[in-house]
């Protein structure tokens, strides 16, 4: 290199009679210190501007539409706790304003979000109760006077920090994107159908289509249940589906005909739509009305390897997420559509693009995909629909995190939570700015937990039989694997003193915390700095080597619980409602907390989850809710070990009982389904009750342990 | 047999080859020669010396002060309404193919340059697209075209007289499908965050963009390249060993925020605050000062876990190449920055970002970063930096990848390609979606059999005895005679040659997700064994789940790996002689295994259960699962399966299997666990009528 850089240098030298650029002009430049003119200290001018704004495309001072969050003064309120505000229902047109039920529903996600606040003052956000969904005026849902209604707003403020929601702008027959009827202002727009030159990237959120009926909370799981290989199905490329005879967005579907081969590819379109249909009417529309009357819309979608996705009038349509649902791997066909949440969705693993232009490449761009690849993107459809899409919650969370993670100074997720099983939602970036302290990356990144676990104790409960509680210390601190002993001591009388404790040998420290709050089981100690957590309760009496074999399990599955404890749910049909069990049973999809292993992540995510106020009698049923909400798997459980009946906790206490079974219900209430899965599998030690000698078992104790 | 040519075909086609292209040769450079000896002008494409031949005589250009410019840059422009995408993929090509406008110097009517024409960096470019894949020297067939304008530097050129040189290019058309280079963009007072030229529908390969002027998913977004980068050794020195906590290094930062600096370093003795060394020249850019003390640039970066990277007059610093080049990771305090190729890489994983108003708070932020997100984005930084920006090569390359991508987006990398570094370690499981598969499929028993009629017809009818038995595939060498009827559908393949992986072939026939290899004479399994191992094989679908496992152990004194079959608390693997696997395995071994090991087997009739154990393991980096204690399968009175029919040299070689499998793969990919799989209430005192499976045998 250097050599010709030289030869370079004496080219020019002998044959330039201009100056000659010196060998590394460029940097040289750069490092001149430049006269610093005013550019750095006018960068936010143009937001600050107090002149009203007359149109949202002449904002930007540079004619273009682009500008980042970073360039609005930061609010002193979006340091610290994000906050987002919603108007109140409430003032003189309350009762002109009754946003519509799709709308209101956006609303009570956002007021049962742990972002929600009542007090203005502490809002970083501001959500309108103005429904803004729908712009078209011939729609029912439009609000009149919109501007009017908007400039009463009290905060205001030309929109600054205000989010906008919008499914539908402009009207026939032009569909103006930005058609909006009203102008936004500075407002985020959090809008449906966006293109590329309207969309303000780093600023905008792109949202998808979604039905009236789309469920609030908890949603429909993805449709793909099995995984056959090859994943390809009867159809190769399948679309059914509206056209129109001419105006905006029509040229595309109107020439699908000529790729429709009635054979592995199914694109089939009718003009039979609207009251007028036969006015406009084509020399087309009867032949194509013939064929599109022979398909069914929801067999296509069960049938088709691939989903065509044109733009209609407007870019997005319903189809992209019925698509993606069905795990009909969406092929797309409209161009300068921002896909939903692109900014942090890496679409490349779940979508194939197409190119309206080069409308007659489609089959062979589709069947050039290979089987492999076909496998990874119908599985990421799933990932994808499951974790951002599925319900309202998680379009309108996903939405808020979004936004959040763009405000300085707050805690980030990077590509890899967002892309990946299972998702941003449940990887809380307060938690930690490393993926290695999640449980889900680790084999991802070629990475192992820590070889050591930390064994929680909770004690106190009024069994008082102290020897029970020493002899699990004991066992406990048997093991080469723990980093820790932390008892956790509740109720009225104060813990045995510190002689009485027994030494662990090989000293693992030994905390004994007394707390007033026994709510608090699974709370993120800060005491606790290995991954591994082993729950256990004073009455449990675990062996050391069932405590190592767990250990050794959980290190296998640490996305998982991994206990010796279970239980089962079920579905009362005469009550219409779930129910628990603790029958011995072929299969289970609880692990009592009692004696488990969990992810030290899983302790935040509880505490998150339940806030301050915990769930008092529901904690492990609630642990096992939420790592399988996570995961979407059942816990493990281990080998035989059964609980002693203790007197007062056994199953035979319909006080009690009756508790797990409202537990059960009200936990399915607040996530809107059911995530427990069973498992008919139990994991043992490779020689566990093998007839061979005892002596050449690494786990001889648990031969003993069980019935 | 057929599939592996012999040592003497081997040769001939060598000969042939090397004949090939001796003549291919000859033809080359008669071409070669024939265009640079004509009257064809300017065609530097190919060889350094017509390059040199070239810069003697490169034509003169006068641009008249009348010559026409282009439209200015379309802020509006994006790739699907500027960007002409017929001139794309011309005769099939499944790539972008990019063109060279020959060079020229462009002088005005005094004879004056509009611009220094060649810079080593712009020089560099050209260089690295014409030495790249997508390269054509034909313009008619071209889908990107490149001036051989240098536009990299706007303070070395006229604005309006390169705008009128670029339309007058013969293929401008308002800038269609042209790329434009460009590093520092703009002059004073305003410094534009983009190049200054009348560009039409061009677009910009720019560095320092903001995001006003960035137009996403159009124009690629550069690192402002810095020669200085260069002077770094590879070295990587570890976060712990680097003495200062966070270093500002620029010299060209805003009196407002050298005074915050200021502030800060007083409170805070690890940040290094450098300025320009007094009574030194205002070129020599190696040295950085802090009161007396003189420290050599850049090498200082490499002293710092942080570089702060700061907007200068312009946004965009060459300065943070030279913190990635020195293993620092950028603290990005520049707002609305474009950051280097930002569609595709995830700065997330490999810098910090503070906006400048909150400069104050640098040291809270940066002492927030917990040490292992340290470590990762080091790590993650340097990575970056060697695939992506280390030279003006990598940069230009990567240009083009992107661009590429955008034109054949269907094939377009993900995520994980731009931003996760290769590892060996690191699982990309290809069954990833979380399901426990549904029992309503079924699976396929494929038997590979052996003329062991007999004992094939018993299998026969104890696996139709399964409740979850969807089919049964017999792969067979020889003409079958009567089969025993069973009630489901069970097909005979015939196959040619006499190979192990025919068992693993992805077969039509199998429709079910689930394939249980079955060997003709594994007859001990009960209906309830075979049944539960499906139910574990559903619950972990993307393992090999099975019977008969082994383990492998390294014998510190031969210094080799041992295959183990004695009954250990360990296991390792589960042979394929009674597993169930995701048919997507019997792809992967057909068509994706590495090295030569399926042919060796083949070769060998030996091994290929140890094989796709390390298939499975090496993609997955999980371990197979064993299920119930079952540990005789052919007859009560044999002891072990493999003791049987194991000659010494049988089992010798399969110790051998698993050094030559990991020589292959690089490590040993295998994985030892100690748990297997049961029924749920196995060994329970419990009714037995009450448990779903009775049956398991416990030898």
């Amino acid at each position: 290199m250097a050599e010709l850089i030289v030869t370079l240098t004496n080219l020019l030298k002998a044959n330039n009679h201009w100056k000659l650029p010196r060998l590394s002009e460029l940097g040289a430049l750069l490092f001149v210190v430049t006269r610093l003119d005013t550019d750095v200290t006018q960068p936010n001018t143009s937001f600050e501007s107090p002149q009203p704004q007359v149109e949202y495309s002449r904002i930007n001072p540079d004619g273009g539409m682009r500008y980042k969050e970073s360039d609005k003064p930061p609010h002193i309120k979006c340091h610290g706790d994000f906050k987002v505000f919603v108007y109140p229902q409430i003032g003189p047109d309350a009762s002109l304003l009754i946003p519509s039920p799709l709308y209101q529903k956006m609303l009570n996600v956002i007021k049962e979000s742990r972002y929600y606040t009542q007090d203005p003052s502490e809002g970083c956000l501001f959500v309108l109760a103005i429904d803004t969904l729908d712009r078209d005026p011939l729609s029912a849902d439009y609000v009149h006077h919109i501007t009017t209604h908007i400039q009463k707003l009290p905060y205001w403020n030309s929109g600054m920090n205000h989010v906008i929601f919008n499914l539908y702008s402009g009207t026939w027959p032009d569909y103006f994107e930005e058609g909006l009827d009203f102008n936004p202002g500075l407002a985020i727009l959090v809008k449906a159908s966006m293109s590329v030159t309207n969309f303000r990237s780093g600023f905008d959120v792109s949202i998808p289509l979604f039905h009236k009926n789309h469920p609030e909370r908890g949603g429909v799981p993805g449709l793909v249940t099995v995984n056959n290989f090859p994943g390809t199905k009867k159809y190769l490329l399948a679309f059914k589906g509206k056209r129109y005879t001419h105006g905006i967005g029509s040229e595309t579907r109107n020439a699908l005909f000529h790729l429709h081969n009635g054979q592995d590819i199914v694109l089939v379109t009718t003009c039979r739509h609207g009251k007028y249909w036969k006015h406009s009417k084509d020399e087309r529309c009867d032949v194509d009305n013939a064929e599109y009357d022979k398909y069914d819309y929801n067999m296509l979608l069960e049938n088709s390897t691939f989903c065509l996705i044109p733009r209609g009038r407007r870019l997005g349509s319903f189809r992209f997420l019925e698509a993606l649902q069905a795990g009909c791997i969406p092929v797309l066909l409209s161009n300068k559509w921002v896909l939903p949440f692109a900014q942090v969705i890496d679409w490349n693993k779940a979508v194939i693009w197409a190119d309206e232009r080069l409308l007659f490449q489609i089959p062979n761009v589709v069947r050039s995909v290979d089987f492999a690849r076909v496998l990874a993107l119908k599985q990421q459809t799933q990932v994808l629909w499951e974790s951002y899409f599925s319900s309202i919650e998680k379009i309108v969370l996903t939405t808020l995190e979004i936004i959040r993670e763009r405000l300085p100074l707050e805690p980030r997720r990077d590509g890899l939570i967002w892309n990946s099983a299972p998702g941003a939602l449940v990887a809380l970036p307060q938690f930690s700015d490393s993926n290695l302290h999640y449980p889900f990356y680790l084999t991802m990144l070629g990475a192992h937990s820590d070889p050591q676990f930390t064994a929680v104790i909770y004690a106190g409960r009024g069994n008082r039989n102290m020897a029970v509680l020493f002899q699990l210390v004991r066992n406990v601190a048997h093991s080469r694997f723990v980093a820790m002993i932390l008892v956790v001591w509740s109720g009225d009388t104060p813990p045995p003193a510190k002689p009485r404790w027994p030494v662990p040998p090989g000293n693992p420290p030994l905390v004994v915390l007394h707390s007033d709050n026994s709510s608090k089981r699974f709370h993120p100690h800060s005491l606790i700095r290995t991954h591994a957590v082993l729950s256990l309760d004073e009455d449990c009496l675990l062996t050391t080597d069932e405590v190592n074999f767990a250990f050794h399990v959980w290190r296998s599955f640490p996305e998982r619980l991994v206990g010796y404890l279970s239980r089962s749910h079920y579905w009362d049909a005469r009550k219409g409602q779930w129910g628990y069990t603790s029958k011995w049973t072929n299969q289970y999809s609880m692990v009592l907390t009692g004696a488990t292993f969990y992810h030290r992540y899983y302790g935040f995510l509880y505490s998150h989850w339940v806030g301050p106020e915990g769930l008092p009698g529901c904690e492990d049923i609630a642990l096992n809710f939420l790592v399988s909400h996570a995961t979407r798997r059942p816990p493990v459980k281990l080998a035989q070990h059964k609980q002693p009946a203790a007197p007062g906790a056994g199953w035979s206490d319909s006080v009690q009982f009756a508790q797990r079974h409202a537990c059960l219900n009200t936990l399915v209430t607040m996530l809107g389904y059911m995530p427990l899965v069973h498992s008919s599998v139990r994991l043992d030690p490779v020689l566990y009750k093998d007839p061979v000698s005892n002596l050449r078992k690494k786990y001889r104790q648990m031969e003993l342990a069980g019935s | 047999m057929t599939l592996k040519p012999g040592p003497a075909a081997i040769n001939r086609y060598r000969r042939f080859f090397v004949g090939l292209f001796l003549i291919l040769l000859l033809v080359t450079t008669l071409i070669i020669y024939a265009l640079s000896t004509g009257t064809y002008e300017g065609d530097e494409r190919v060889h350094m010396p017509i390059l040199l031949d070239n810069l003697n005589r490169v034509p003169e250009i006068v641009i008249k002060p009348d010559l026409p410019i282009s439209n200015s840059r379309n802020p509006q422009c994006s790739y699907y309404d500027c960007f002409n995408v017929y001139k794309c993929g011309h005769k099939g090509s499944d790539k972008i193919l990019v063109y060279v406008y020959p060079l020229k110097k462009y002088v005005d009517e005094q004879a004056i340059p509009i611009g220094s024409w060649m810079s080593q960096e712009f020089y560099l470019i050209l260089q690295s697209i014409i030495d790249s894949r997508f390269y054509t020297p034909n313009p008619d067939e071209a889908c990107i075209l490149v001036p051989s304008i240098n536009t990299l530097n706007q303070n070395r050129f006229r604005t309006l007289e390169t705008s009128q040189a670029l339309a007058s290019l013969s293929h401008w058309k308002d800038g269609e499908n042209h790329l434009i280079f460009n590093m520092v963009p703009g002059s004073g007072p305003d410094y534009n965050s983009v190049v200054e030229l009348s560009l039409g529908q061009a677009l910009i390969a720019g560095g320092g963009f903001s995001s006003w002027t960035y137009r996403s998913g159009f124009d690629v977004s550069l690192p402002v390249y810095s020669p200085m980068a260069a002077q770094l050794d590879s070295q990587q020195i570890a976060a712990q060993d680097r003495p200062w906590v966070v270093v500002s290094s620029q010299i060209n930062i805003h009196p407002e925020y050298t005074q915050e600096l200021a502030h800060l370093a007083q409170e805070h003795s690890e940040l290094l605050m450098l300025e320009a060394c007094p009574n030194m020249q205002s070129s020599n850019y190696s040295m950085r000062c802090r009161g007396d003390e003189v420290y050599h640039y850049p090498q200082v970066l490499k002293r710092a876990k942080f570089c702060l990277v700061i907007r200068g007059a312009r946004l965009g610093q060459p300065s943070l190449m030279d913190a990635m080049a020195a293993g620092c990771i950028p603290v990005m305090c520049a707002d609305s920055l474009v950051m280097p190729f930002e569609d595709v890489i995830d700065w997330k994983r490999a810098a910090i970002f503070i906006l400048e108003e909150n400069l104050n708070s640098l040291m809270e932020v940066l002492s927030s970063v917990s040490d292992e997100h340290v470590t990762e984005m080091q790590v993650q930084g340097s990575w970056l930096y060697q695939s992506y920006f280390s030279s003006i090569n990598a940069v230009t390359q990567t240009t083009l990848e992107i661009l590429n991508d955008r034109v054949f987006a269907q094939r377009a990398r993900t995520f994980e390609d731009w931003n996760l570094p290769p590892n060996p370690l690191a699982a990309r499981s290809p069954l990833f979606l979380q399901l426990t598969a549904p029992r309503s499929q079924g699976f396929t028993a494929v038997i590979l059999t052996y003329d062991r009629v007999e004992s094939l017809f018993l299998l026969i009818q104890k696996l139709s005895k399964v409740p979850s038995l969807n089919k049964i595939l017999i792969v067979w060498n020889n003409q079958p005679s009567m089969i025993p009827k069973i009630d489901k559908p069970l097909k005979i393949i015939k196959t040619t040659a006499n190979k192990l992986s025919n068992r693993f072939y992805p077969y039509e026939e199998i429709e079910t997700e689930a394939i249980l290899t079955i060997d003709d004479d594994i007859l001990m399994l009960t209906a309830d064994e075979l049944e539960f191992g499906y139910e574990v094989w559903r619950e972990f679908p993307d393992r090999i789940v099975g019977f008969p496992s082994r383990t492998h152990v390294w014998d510190n004194v031969t210094m080799h790996w041992k295959y183990e079959s004695e009954w250990t608390n360990q296991i390792s693997m589960v042979l394929t002689g009674a597993a169930f696997h995701h048919k997507y395995w019997s792809y992967l071994y057909t068509t994706a295994m590495p090295g030569n090991i399926k042919e060796w087997v083949d070769q060998h009739m030996n091994c290929e259960d140890i094989a796709m154990n390390f298939l499975v393991a090496n993609v997955t980096q999980k371990a197979p699962i064993k299920v119930t204690p079952r540990k005789k399968f052919k007859c009560p009175e044999c002891t072990n399966t493999e003791m049987l029919s194991a000659d010494l040299n049988h089992m010798m070689e399969r110790s051998q299997c698993i050094d030559r499998f990991s020589a292959i793969y690089g490590y040993m990919p295998l994985q030892t666990v100690e748990f297997r799989a049961d029924p749920v209430l196995y060994k329970d005192t419990f009714p037995e009528k009450l448990k779903r499976f009775n049956d398991i045998g416990s030898l």
